[in-house]
């Protein structure tokens, strides 16, 4: 492909992506002839530059759009539709561009007549426009037209018009002088700025005419000579003294129109032609990415080895060459500045899409939509801009979309019909921020907050608390959307994760300001570069990392006796810096460089040194071995193999020649979460079930004590009512059973097991057990502890019937021993006795653990109930089924498969069941639950180990039951 | 297998084709001497957290980057006592180091008396092996560079997973 051919496409493309912008505009300002003529301007040369290079489509396509755009100058009201139509034509010519350029210059194979006849259709089907055509004054110069033998091809440019403007052309500069000289300052200037304007427009005729035509044209009169030079058009191009009309202009409209067409560069030479930039063009040179990309590298180059030098001279101490050294780094900072800014471009080159993107968003979805631009001018490094293009874009859809309301919605909530979306940027600091803000709905707090629980990412009791900004980061997680439906824009719960890794991704944060119904603002912190960044040099696991100084807050030093301390939480440390509490990490250790088991001494870091790092709204400390100095590293990228390592953004070469790696600090953070995160799944394994979470995280008393082997073993303390020194000769024995005389009345006694001593004389430990008034003792050796402890029970094979399982209690082996199997065998028959089968209350237990269940059915038992256990739900149900009466159920709340919520809500839909007592046991004590329970239809709620509310609560309901029956 | 060497396919008779033997552990292995830009000393390797283990870490040759390979990890063997040496090899602009034995002659040989891999041949030899040739006294594995930088990127992946 041919450099002429090259520089057409790179102009053409930018050049479409400003009429994208302009056309945009112009559809909502449809008076603004500046814009019309932007735009048509943009056409034209696209076309005249076709024709130059020999690309007859494209210049086909092209022609018939300048068409129509000739008919917007000519006063036809601009419709959405035309609008449409332009703008598709605009993608067509873009998506023939990049086949061009695939194909190496050649035009791909087809036509466009589709496009073509429907631009031609509706430039066609116009009204004529509502002024009187005006009378053409014969052609000056162009009196005595050329012609061709043959038709012209569409937009193939007149001869004679070429001749004119390579007459134009050549006496351009000369004429600008002479207008310079001749006219004020002022109005050069403003002609310049505007070619709209009647002075302006006066004055530019008089100067661009004052060559081609030697003035002889009346200054405002429209002799419309346009007409000259496009009559030989063949297409339907009738409107150009129209055109003239519309403007209120002179053949100056002629020249600006198509003066660019004879000037392929395309950038406009000279001021006259009055776009914004042209003053500024003539300093501007066009160099390619790769020459600026081969400059940073050497610059990057450059930087290292000043360092190295430093390195040396800092070695040396003094030395003869350190003023030269102090030049040579000065000079090269500045070189790395200049090149750096050399690289910088306006952000609004990401911006530019966005016009397009939101008008039809809009049409699309039915929404008003003004997209407001601030600081589009603020420059940052082109590498860092491509990174931010597409989350700019996908955040401006989102808003769009879910941000804004439909105009009836505005108007519903007293706000204007056209919602904005306001777009800035700004520098602060070494970074830039960029803000996406609408003024639409806002985001609904109470919604992600319900989507948080729903999803299990935390829960209810932490969403309460948590704060606004802290429940809108949620947003930013993968799969969570809040939309209620999914449209085609967006609100399937990708994206926002991606914006926030593209974003993190390059050092930057985001984070989500709102108020519900008055809008919400995103707001981007992203470095300005991401070649040369400020890190601190910290040691760790022997080895050296540089963390980027615009993560780091401050270095703190934990040592004895200062403020600062690291505590520790069940293996978690944390820094108490002033009235914060920060969770550390060890560097070595989240790098896998530094064992396991040295994070785990509680001791090692009473003296310690912590680089606190901030990442987003996270602050947490970071534990190194050394902090050696800060310096200006040239970030190296890792080579493709390692660019996935996690935590380690890239790597730089130190001034003494060491390869280092560069820490990512959102990495690390993550890494630090995930290491909570695994604590927390080691907790849950251990406690296997999540009921069984829930009972080890609520510690219960147990009293521990031996009785028989060395090994202790325990009983729930809720379960013993006294521990006595039982005086063995006050023993007496009825029917063969020990009893004893206990406060004026007589308990049966029982030894523990088999091998429990019998103590001859003296005393011998002895604990009370009491079940509604029967009380029994059980002697057991010794009495060691009462310890408080989250009970984690595994159920014993050892067949024993006294035995319930066994736990590992203060890191020893322990056996639970079941208080009901006592109580059973001292009680048991004699209750047989005392009460006939029938007359009992008949219980339903539901628990699905057998601990649970074997502790309480005894007490049950002993307390003249006839309870029948169940382990789930659906065992409960069935046995309900079977027409059994029972007069009351007593449920575990958390329960496999079905839960006791709906296990009542079960019951409950039964006619038969409508009255019968459920009474709800469970760990929890919380009001929510409580609530739910009642609401589900519990009748009554009792805690776990509370055996007297539960008999209470059995005599209160079931008794009533029993009475009504 | 033979997807992984499309080289033997292709070879016409009898050409001839230099390899730079290298030594790991006590098994001769041959470099296509194209693919070697230099072979040196690697020192003062920084390690790369978290990376595959296969690869040993990183170090500056010159200014460049140099992703180092731990030769004896991609094949499973126990490792090196001494430094060893490095063969510099570019792939895709990208230097890598394979950190070998020793370095030892150039040797010329016809490519058509190249063997294809023992079937029974350790897995993680074969991944990497791109044919086999018989010397006077030892067999000589062909290493295809292709394939041991993609046997680090595997592990890689089985790394990251894991994570």
């Amino acid at each position: 492909m041919d450099d002429l051919l090259q520089e057409f496409l790179t102009e053409t493309n930018e050049s479409l992506d400003v009429a994208d912008v302009e056309l945009v505009k112009f559809e909502q300002d449809p008076n603004n002839a500046e814009i019309l003529n932007n735009i048509f301007r943009l056409v034209h040369t696209i076309k005249g530059t076709c024709g130059f290079i020999g690309l007859s489509r494209l210049a086909a396509v092209a022609h018939a759009a300048e068409t129509l755009m000739g008919k917007f100058r000519d006063g036809r009201p601009v419709t959405a539709d035309a609008v449409t139509l332009v703008l598709s034509t605009i993608d067509r010519i873009k998506w023939m561009l990049s086949a061009i350029e695939e194909n190496n210059g050649q035009e791909p194979e087809g036509n466009d007549q589709d496009l073509i006849s429907l631009l031609e259709e509706m430039a066609a089907t116009e009204l004529p426009p509502p002024e009187p055509e005006p009378v053409p004054e014969p052609p000056k110069v162009e009196a005595a037209p050329q012609t061709l033998e043959r038709d012209l091809l569409p937009g193939e440019i007149p001869l004679d018009e070429l001749e004119r403007l390579f007459r134009e052309t050549e006496v351009e500069l000369p004429a600008r002088g002479k207008d310079k000289a001749k006219e004020a300052a002022p109005a050069a200037s403003a002609a310049a700025s505007s070619e709209t304007t009647a002075s302006a427009s006066s004055s530019k005729g008089d100067s661009a005419k004052g060559d081609s035509s030697k003035s002889d044209a009346p200054k405002a009169e429209p002799p419309a000579e346009p007409k000259a030079a496009t009559a030989s058009v063949p297409a339907p191009v009738t409107t150009s003294g129209a055109i003239a009309k519309a403007d209120g202009r002179t053949p100056a409209t002629q020249g600006g129109a198509q003066r660019p067409s004879g000037t392929p560069s395309g950038v406009p030479a000279n001021a006259e032609e009055g776009t914004h930039a042209s003053a500024l063009s003539a300093q501007t040179i066009r160099v390619s990415v790769g020459v600026l990309e081969q400059l940073m590298t050497m610059v990057s180059e450059l930087v290292l080895t000043r360092n190295q030098l430093m390195e040396i001279a800092r070695r040396q101490g003094d030395s003869e060459y350190k003023v030269s050294l102090q030049r040579l780094s000065n000079v090269t900072g500045e070189l790395q500045d200049a090149v750096m800014r050399a690289r910088m471009q306006p952000i609004g080159n990401a911006w530019q899409k966005l016009p397009r993107i939101v008008r039809d968003l809009g049409q699309e979805l039915g929404k008003q939509i003004e997209l407001e631009q601030i600081g589009a001018d603020t420059e940052l490094d082109r590498q860092v801009l491509d990174q931010i293009k597409d989350p700019l874009t996908h955040m401006v859809r989102n808003s769009a979309d879910h941000g804004l309301e439909t105009p009836e919605e505005r108007r519903a909530a007293g706000k204007p019909e056209r919602g904005t979306i306001r777009l800035s940027a700004y520098h602060e600091g070494g970074h830039v921020i960029v803000e996406i803000a609408d003024d639409g709905r806002g985001l609904n707090v109470g919604r992600i907050k319900q989507k948080i629980v729903e999803r299990g990412l935390a829960t209810e009791a932490e969403v309460s608390k948590m704060p606004d900004v802290q429940a809108f980061r949620y947003i930013f997680q993968a799969g969570f959307s809040t939309a209620e439906k999914v449209t085609s824009v967006s609100g399937r719960g990708v994206g926002m994760d991606v914006v926030r890794t593209n974003i993190e991704a390059i050092g930057g944060t985001i984070e989500v300001h709102s108020k519900l119904g008055q809008g919400s603002a995103f707001v981007i912190k992203i470095p300005l570069t991401l070649a040369i960044v400020p890190a601190l040099i910290v040691r760790a696991a022997d080895e050296r990392f540089a963390l980027p100084q615009s993560a780091v807050v401050e270095l703190v030093r934990v040592q004895p006796g200062t403020d600062h301390a690291v505590n520790w939480f069940n293996n978690v440390p944390v820094l108490c810096l002033r009235d914060k509490l920060l969770p550390i990490v060890a560097l070595g250790t989240l790098l896998g460089l530094a064992p396991e088991q040295d994070a785990h001494q509680a001791d090692q870091w009473t003296d310690a040194l912590i680089v606190v790092l901030r990442v987003g709204a996270e602050t947490f400390g970071v534990v190194v071995d050394a902090v050696s100095h800060t310096e200006e590293i040239v970030v190296k990228p890792m080579s493709s193999t390692l660019r996935q390592v996690p935590m380690v953004s890239g790597c730089t070469i130190l001034g003494d020649g060491r390869v280092i790696m560069i820490v990512d600090p959102a990495g690390l953070a993550q890494g630090a979460a995930a290491r909570g995160a695994e604590a927390a799944e080691m907790d849950l394994n251990t406690a296997e079930a999540t009921h069984r979470a829930a009972a080890a995280e609520e510690r219960t008393s147990l009293l521990l004590f031996r009785a028989g082997s060395r090994e202790p073993k325990a009983v729930p303390l809720g379960l013993v009512t006294r521990i006595e020194e039982l005086e063995v000769s006050s023993i007496e024995r009825v029917k063969g059973y020990p009893v004893i005389q206990y406060r004026g009345a007589l308990i049966p006694v029982l030894y523990a097991n088999e091998e429990v001593g019998r103590a001859k004389s003296g005393t011998q430990p002895m604990l009370v057990f009491s079940a509604e008034g029967r009380v029994m003792g059980l002697l057991v050796d010794e009495i060691v502890d009462i310890v408080e402890t989250p009970l984690d029970m595994q159920l014993s094979p050892s067949g024993m019937p006294e035995v319930l399982g066994a736990a590992v209690i203060s890191g020893q082996a322990t056996e639970i021993l079941d208080v009901g199997f006592y109580i059973n065998v001292a009680f048991g028959e004699r209750f047989e006795q005392l009460t006939r089968v029938s007359t009992r209350p008949k219980l339903l237990l539901v628990d699905d653990s057998a601990f649970h269940r074997d502790l309480l059915a005894p007490v049950l038992k002993g307390n003249g109930y006839d309870v029948t256990t169940c382990s789930s739900a659906q065992e409960a149900l069935e046995r309900l089924g079977d027409d059994e009466e029972f007069d009351a159920i007593i449920s575990d709340l958390e329960l496999p498969d079905m839960d006791g919520f709906a296990l009542a809500a079960a019951v409950r839909d039964d006619p038969r069941n409508r009255d019968l007592p459920i009474i709800a046991v469970s760990a929890s004590r919380d009001r929510d639950t409580i609530e739910r329970g009642r609401a589900a239809g519990f009748t009554d709620y009792v805690a776990r180990y509370d055996r007297a509310g539960l008999i209470e609560a059995l005599k209160e309901f079931a008794g009533r039951q029993g009475a009504a029956a | 297998m033979s997807e992984h060497v499309p080289a033997l396919t292709g070879a016409p008779v009898g050409t001839y084709q230099q390899y730079v033997t290298v030594r790991i552990a006590s098994q001769l292995f041959g470099l296509p001497i194209q693919m070697v830009h230099e072979v040196f000393a690697p020192d003062a390797i920084t390690r790369v957290p978290l990376a595959p283990p296969a690869i040993a870490g990183v170090l500056n040759l010159r200014g460049r980057i140099v992703t180092m390979l731990n030769m004896r990890c991609l094949l499973g063997l126990p490792a090196a006592e001494g430094k060893g040496m490095a063969v510099g090899i570019e792939h895709d602009g990208e230097a890598f180091g394979l950190m070998i034995d020793d370095v030892g002659e150039v040797l010329g040989l016809d490519t058509a008396k190249r063997e294809a891999n023992p079937a029974n041949l350790d897995a993680r030899w074969s991944a990497v092996a791109a044919g086999v040739h018989r010397l006077s006294g030892e067999l000589m594995l062909i290493l295809n560079v292709e394939l041991v930088l993609r046997g680090a990127g595997t592990v890689k992946a089985i790394t990251a997973s894991s994570y």
